[in-house]
């Protein structure tokens, strides 16, 4: 998995890229919660994301609880055709805000 | 979850990984492979490597808990015969108990629990067989094709 972020205002948006399973979630943990505790609303753009597992949605889940807790909202922006597979087997579409 | 297919050869194949995260990864490209040859259709081959792959994490997560720094193998065995595919997990970590495996409910939304939720979903029977020496656990997926 690799990222990239980018800045603007309040907002940050983190470009997740490649497969998301349990041996690369600390990794994203580690890029997205730093911005949630800062205060950043967050856009995390899964379009180069092929492949979630359980623990992908789990940082999800995770990630958007606790943008919750701060005050601050997470978008998750172009998920790819498989992603939004396994979000909607999990009948997440209606918790996470996806666009 | 269901999908149409195409498989109609009969195949059979397995590999061994270590118990590791970092093997999960090695999992779905053997899978993939094996797909690849059985000409399974792409939409149910995403879903049969999810539930493969959530299989495999469960014995690191869970069978090898206790046992992090192990060099153990696992051995992933994927046969297809007469439209039924059959794939097997073999490991030697702590014995599953399978009235203890359990997803969380779907409303309860907290990170975890739904890896044995997708595995449900996606395969149509989900067995935990005594294993056989030198292996412990032994669980067997099956998808009729």
């Amino acid at each position: 998995m690799t990222y990239k972020v980018t800045e603007e205002g309040d907002t940050s948006t983190v470009f997740l890229d490649g497969e998301i399973d349990m041996d690369k979630t600390e990794g994203a943990k580690e890029v997205i919660f730093p911005l949630i505790d800062a205060g950043k609303n967050v856009n995390l753009n899964l379009s180069n994301v092929q492949y979630m597992d359980s623990s992908g949605i789990s940082v999800l889940i995770e990630s958007h609880q606790k943008a919750l807790e701060k005050g601050t909202k997470l978008i998750v922006k172009d998920v790819s055709k498989s992603v939004l597979k396994v979000i909607m087997m999990a009948k997440l579409e209606q918790i996470l805000n996806l666009e | 979850m269901s999908g149409s297919s195409t498989a109609q050869i009969n195949h059979n194949e397995k590999k061994a990984f270590l118990v590791k995260t970092s093997s999960l990864k090695d999992v779905r490209t053997f899978c993939r492979e094996v797909f690849e040859k059985l000409e399974i259709d792409p939409s149910l081959k995403d879903e049969l490597v999810l539930a493969i792959a959530e299989a495999a994490q469960n014995i690191v997560k869970h069978a090898y808990k206790d046992k992090p720094d192990s060099n153990d193998i696992m051995v992933v065995e994927v046969s297809c015969m007469n439209n039924e595919l059959k794939i097997a997990f073999y490991d030697r970590g702590t014995p599953v108990d399978p009235q203890k495996v359990k997803h969380r409910e779907l409303d309860n939304v907290k990170p975890g629990g739904l890896g044995t939720f997708f595995i449900q979903e996606i395969m149509d029977a989900v067995e935990f067989k005594d294993g056989k020496k030198p292996w412990i656990n032994h669980l067997v997926l099956t998808k009729q094709l």
